[in-house]
């Protein structure tokens, strides 16, 4: 009897393992698609900007998380609503690397989220000011499962827990059909802008104890026809 | 025994894979929605930040003492004129139920605006841009401009009022709150009519 019962323990665990291999390594959610904006001929505005909390204006989050808020002192998100929702307050660069703008990055983990679809889901919504120029709004749906999978486990198997390597990646997955962010104008000349955007994460070191090293966003933001371009929108593709 | 073993694995790589399919990773938690609907239409739901206490943020050039403490806003000359607040939001019953930013932008090359978005992360987000002076004198009014999720089939307009506090013998009073109504009009769509069907509410 206690043979039997071994054996289906030991069966049960090796199916578990054989599923979580499955999943991990699962070849159709490894998709990292070309953003439609990088072959498109449309006038494109770029915005980077660092990824990392504590080159950021103010990062918060519930204060539990490894990746610390910054500066020290902020309130943090503890609040039950709040505590699956970071928020990044953050200068943006235009594409000749110069003081473009504010950001506030609003990020909230998604109920959609399906680790079977290789989907770790966040909702996040960019709310944005360029000096002189006015604001616009960016909602988006983004898939952090190939950021997870390629770099934040890998930092966690590492003996050093850490991850060094290079990796560009999209991040955005919706809510357009082809992937993209839907992004509204408010203010300047981005009023009455209804158009698209992709934003992309380049890393190339993580850490364990601190979250991103050396991480950086960047905002690719359709403005064709609304707007007229600045020799700092061009970006060289 | 190997088809103990085999019964094993297979119900093991069935279990995890129905697991990983039917379970929620994400379940955010959900504060009740206080909306009315108004006489004329559409519906009103009322939102209120306290203030100083759900202040997180203060963005603005050469502040005597930041907030949060260590906040190193941009030096360069060109983000004199732009200030930037970040708030908990609170519901009708006084419980945070997300974060909204305020963004004052004071150009000579853009019209002087204020602009809201709201963050609820159990509902969406929405983005509402007002004048800069008050119509009446006490209430802002803006267009709702975008709206994400639960937002996004909605038209209308968003208000900001600042309401002092009036208890004067309270020493730990607040100074008072930001009272921002939404007025919306729109239609359910038909992700939220199903899924409210499935969780029974309809």
């Amino acid at each position: 009897m206690i043979k039997y019962v071994t054996g289906l323990l030991l069966g049960i665990v090796l199916g578990v393992l054989a599923a979580a291999a499955l999943l991990y390594f699962n070849p159709l959610a490894a998709r990292n698609p070309l953003s439609p904006l990088s072959v498109s001929n449309n006038n494109i505005l770029s915005l980077g900007y660092s990824a990392v909390p504590t080159d950021s204006i103010v990062f918060t989050n519930n204060g539990e998380s490894r990746v610390q808020p910054h500066p020290e002192k902020v309130r943090e998100l503890w609040e039950a609503p709040l505590r699956r929702t970071e928020v990044l307050v953050t200068t943006l660069r235009d594409s000749r690397n110069n003081l473009a703008g504010i950001g506030i990055k609003y990020s909230s983990d998604s109920e959609d989220t399906r680790i079977i679809n290789g989907e770790a889901l966040v909702d996040s919504a960019w709310h944005i000011h360029l000096v002189e120029r006015g604001s616009l709004f960016v909602e988006q749906t983004e898939n952090y499962w190939n950021f997870l999978r390629k770099i934040v486990l890998p930092a966690y198997w590492s003996t050093a827990n850490h991850w060094k390597g290079v990796w560009n990646g999209n991040m955005t997955v919706g809510p357009g059909a082809l992937g993209t962010a839907a992004v509204t104008g408010g203010t300047g000349e981005f009023a009455g802008l209804e158009s698209e955007a992709v934003e992309a994460l380049k890393a190339s070191a993580y850490s364990v104890a601190q979250g991103p090293v050396a991480v950086e966003g960047h905002l690719t933001i359709d403005i064709t026809g609304n707007v007229g371009m600045t020799a700092s929108d061009r970006v060289d593709r | 025994m190997i088809k103990t073993l085999i019964l094993g694995f297979l119900v093991g790589l069935v279990a995890t894979v129905a697991a990983a399919y039917y379970v929620p990773v994400v379940d955010q938690h959900r504060e009740s929605s206080f909306i009315s609907v108004s006489p004329n239409g559409g519906n009103t739901e009322s939102f209120r930040i306290s203030i100083p206490a759900d202040r997180i943020m203060i963005g603005a050039p050469r502040q005597a003492e930041p907030l949060p403490l260590g906040l190193q806003w941009p030096a360069d000359e060109s983000f004199d004129g732009v200030r930037v607040e970040l708030f908990k939001l609170r519901n009708k019953q006084d419980t945070v139920v997300g974060v909204a930013s305020r963004m004052v932008a004071d150009s000579e090359s853009i019209e002087d605006s204020i602009e809201w978005v709201l963050h609820i992360p159990a509902r969406g987000t929405f983005y509402a841009v007002m004048p800069a002076q008050p119509g009446d004198g006490v209430r802002r009014v803006g267009k709702l401009r975008a709206g994400t999720r639960e937002f996004r089939p909605m038209q209308g307009e968003l208000s900001e009022r600042w309401v002092p506090n009036t208890y004067d013998d309270e020493v730990d009073a607040p100074d008072g709150h930001i009272e921002l109504v939404t007025s919306f009009t729109g239609t359910f769509s038909d992700d939220v009519t199903d899924s409210a069907m499935t969780e029974g509410v309809l």
